[in-house]
């Protein structure tokens, strides 16, 4: 077992307790908190993947801007825990047998099927996934979906002020 | 690479199991943002296993499309809750028939 597998391993456990902890805790505040640490070790498994770029970008937007936002309005709605009635059972049995049949379905992927690329993988060329080889990817060979992505962002923001503007009721 | 696939998976399926068992609307959103996170966390897999760098390319845009969609979508629940005092997904159900 290799340093870098181990480090896998310690990383995945982590990710997957926190993952179940924001999806049983009670209070959306601690929900967010703990959705901030599988944010946190993904980025570094981004770093094992060798995609510092990317690695970075997921700090800064994911567990940065994005979980900002989360707090910020659970925090200004007051709606820490909301869930009075436990919903329906047949919802949480249905919810149950579905995610199983998902995760069967993900291990057969994995696991049956034969996987090409060897368990291993090879030394990569010096500087992949770096800024630099990124961004000269995106702005030639990407250039368009690039610019697609700006006007995204901007339809996004004109939504997002136009549905929470006070004068008219949606 | 085999390993990567399967954490991602367990994490999309932890991701749908929140949309599907949790009724606080921002919860359900925030395990959407951990289904797109396991489908980012297989496509830098992917990339570093074929050394192809397209894969990487992709994540950027999923965390654009991502931060363009919580912006929207923290504006639909706040709306919601101006409206209607409440965030929880069975009291939003008008639309059933």
């Amino acid at each position: 077992m290799t340093v870098e597998f181990a480090i896998f391993l310690g990383l995945a456990a982590v990710a997957i307790a926190a993952a179940i902890a924001m999806l049983v805790s009670r209070n959306a505040v601690y929900s967010a908190l703990f959705l901030v640490i599988v944010f946190l070790t993904i980025a570094v498994l981004f770093l094992l993947l060798s995609a510092p770029f990317i690695a970075m970008v997921q700090v800064a937007v994911y567990a940065g801007a994005i979980m900002v936002l989360f707090i910020f309005v659970i925090m200004l709605l007051g709606t820490e825990n909301v869930e009075s009635e436990p919903g329906h059972r047949w919802q949480f049995a249905a919810a149950l047998v579905l995610s199983y049949s998902l995760i069967i379905a993900f291990l057969i992927v994995a696991l049956v099927l034969p996987v090409e690329p060897a368990e291993e993988f090879a030394a990569v060329k010096q500087g992949f996934g770096s800024p630099a080889s990124v961004g000269t990817l995106l702005f030639n060979e990407y250039l368009i979906p690039f610019e697609v992505t700006s006007l995204l962002l901007l339809a996004a923001m004109v939504g997002a002020i136009v549905l929470t503007r006070w004068e008219r009721t949606i | 690479m085999t390993h990567i696939l399967i954490l991602s998976g367990v994490l999309f399926t932890l991701g749908a199991m929140g949309v599907l068992i949790r009724r606080n609307a921002i919860v359900m959103f925030m395990s959407v943002e951990l289904m797109l996170n396991a489908a980012n966390l297989a496509f830098v897999g992917f990339a570093r296993s074929r050394e192809v760098l397209g894969g990487q390319v992709f994540v950027f845009f999923v965390i654009a499309v991502a931060a363009a969609e919580v912006a929207v979508g923290l504006a639909l629940i706040v709306s919601i809750y101006r409206n209607r005092s409440s965030i929880d997904v069975d009291r939003v159900s008008d639309l059933r028939g």
